[in-house]
């Protein structure tokens, strides 16, 4: 399925060129995500383990919790999997609608 | 003024692409290269060219340089045959891909095993899917002016892409032949200078290559169809423009005696050349045979072809390759599919022909036209694929 939302072949540079240096930040890689992490504030210890941890860098620190940039995040689950409160983890795996 | 030399078909790209003013060359230096590097890297060696000439590890390699130099906005051309295109293959995507419009030479040879290193298409046909302008010469003076052309062409701003001057192997490329020449001052005005749209520079960083995922590949292979598309027209314009310089008319395709015909033949490249000798003796026995000649393949002269077969009964499309398992080979193939909406009751068939460098005699050509004037008279084809010229 193609995204109508994106430009179409005829207003975009030829040959993939991108004109702009640096631009890479304006990819939002957050659409690849199937399962997105949900964080609850109120469980999360701010312990920083997902911060750590997140190979997009995607996990935004706040100052008694922690939030995720979803424009980034592309859903590998490392933060949930690392979470270490019990019995239930601050963060979970839920799946996204589309 | 033109002047007339003796030079092979090797030779010839060779000429045409000093005279071109080439920036940069970048090749492999040896076997299957054939003689058009060669000559080219003595015309740097005297100084007759300012071309910087990179001598490579491989043809792969050979095209990544080329594709790289051409991206920083220079004119740039290369040779290759055989195995050597076999092995570059993968930037030949990449090539058409970036919007490199270089220009190579390809002297059409047999790919192994068994090892060969004589003519037939097999080299090209295998990449014929590769985005790339493709163009049959057959003849050295054809390859002579279709190499200038083809930088005009590739270098058009609608177009920008790569472009193939392909030559039969042996027959046409170590043959030595009359050749009329342009003086080199007529070219440089014919071509200038290459006037890059997107380029590497230090000033303006741009990004080529990048990835390129789901949500936007499929965008840029159809901006890859358009230009070729758009190259249609320029092609047109370009074969113009020569003709007011040279006198000689090129364009899509060469027909022959097409007009009243009852049976042709169809057929890429040197051979095209023996059938217009056999067509025109068969011609004064009062046989209504035609040649066609597609001198562009990609992009595929269609409207060209439906109008040279209008009168045609029949018409035998010969393949100097083997698509092995398809019901045709590739040229027959695109011929088919072409004239299936138009010209349902023209009756084709396919001889496929002249593999590692057999020859094709005039002797077998008539019996093409024979076997076609056949079919045109009883409007049944008993044999739509032949193998012409083989042992049984």
């Amino acid at each position: 399925m193609s995204d109508e939302s994106k430009p179409g072949w005829k207003s975009i540079p030829i040959a993939g060129i991108l004109l702009e240096p640096g631009s890479a930040m304006e990819y939002k890689t957050g659409d690849w995500r199937a399962f997105r992490p949900v964080v609850d504030q109120a469980k999360c210890i701010n312990c920083l383990l997902c911060w750590i941890y997140c190979p997009d860098a995607a996990i935004i620190r706040r100052e008694k919790f922690v939030e995720v940039n979803y424009d980034y995040c592309k859903g590998c689950g490392i933060c949930a999997n690392e979470c270490p409160v019990r019995p239930v983890k601050a963060i979970t795996m839920v799946e996204e609608k589309r | 003024m033109s002047r007339i030399i003796g030079l092979t078909g090797n030779e010839a790209i060779a000429y045409a692409a000093k005279q071109s003013n080439v920036d940069v060359v970048a090749a492999y230096p040896i076997t299957p290269q054939t003689v058009i590097v060669e000559a080219f890297s003595e015309y740097v060696f005297n100084g007759e060219v300012g071309t910087e000439f990179v001598c490579v590890e491989s043809e792969h390699s050979a095209m990544s340089a080329c594709i790289g130099a051409s991206l920083t906005g220079t004119r740039v051309f290369t040779a290759t045959s055989s195995q050597g295109l076999a092995l570059m293959h993968e930037m030949l995507y990449i090539a058409s891909g970036l919007r490199c419009p270089i220009v190579m030479g390809v002297v059409n040879r047999a790919l192994s095993a068994p090892l060969n290193i004589h003519g037939d298409h097999s080299d090209m046909m295998g990449s014929r899917d590769c985005g790339w302008i493709q163009i049959y010469a057959e003849n050295a003076q054809e390859a002579y002016d279709w190499i200038i052309q083809a930088f005009k062409i590739a270098e058009d701003s609608n177009v920008l892409l790569p472009l193939s001057v392909n030559i039969d192997g042996w027959t046409i490329g170590w043959t030595v032949e009359r050749v009329e020449v342009l003086e080199d001052d007529e070219v440089t005005k014919f071509l200038s200078t290459r006037k890059p749209v997107l380029t590497i520079e230090t000033d303006k960083p741009i990004t080529v290559g990048a990835l390129c995922l789901p949500d936007y590949y499929f965008e840029m292979k159809r901006q890859q169809v358009e230009a070729l598309k758009e190259s249609y027209e320029v092609i047109e314009h370009v074969t113009k423009e020569y003709e007011a310089l040279t006198g000689k008319r090129y364009g899509f395709i060469e027909t022959y005696n097409v007009e009243d015909a009852e049976a042709g033949i169809l057929c890429l490249g040197s051979t095209a050349g023996t059938a217009k000798a056999v067509a025109k003796d068969l011609r004064s026995k009062g046989k209504k045979v035609a040649v066609i000649k597609p001198w562009i393949y990609r992009p595929f002269p269609t409207e060209e072809i439906i109008k040279a077969v209008e009168n045609l009964k029949a018409l035998a499309v010969l393949d100097r390759a083997c698509s092995f398992g398809a019901p045709y080979s590739a040229l027959c193939s695109d011929i088919t599919a072409t004239l299936y909406q138009y010209r349902k009751d023209l009756k084709i068939f396919n001889g496929i022909y002249g593999l590692g460098g057999r020859d094709i005699r005039p002797f077998d050509i008539e019996a093409v036209f024979n076997g076609a004037l056949e079919v045109a008279k009883t409007g049944v084809v008993k044999e739509p694929l032949k193998f012409i010229g083989v042992r049984e």
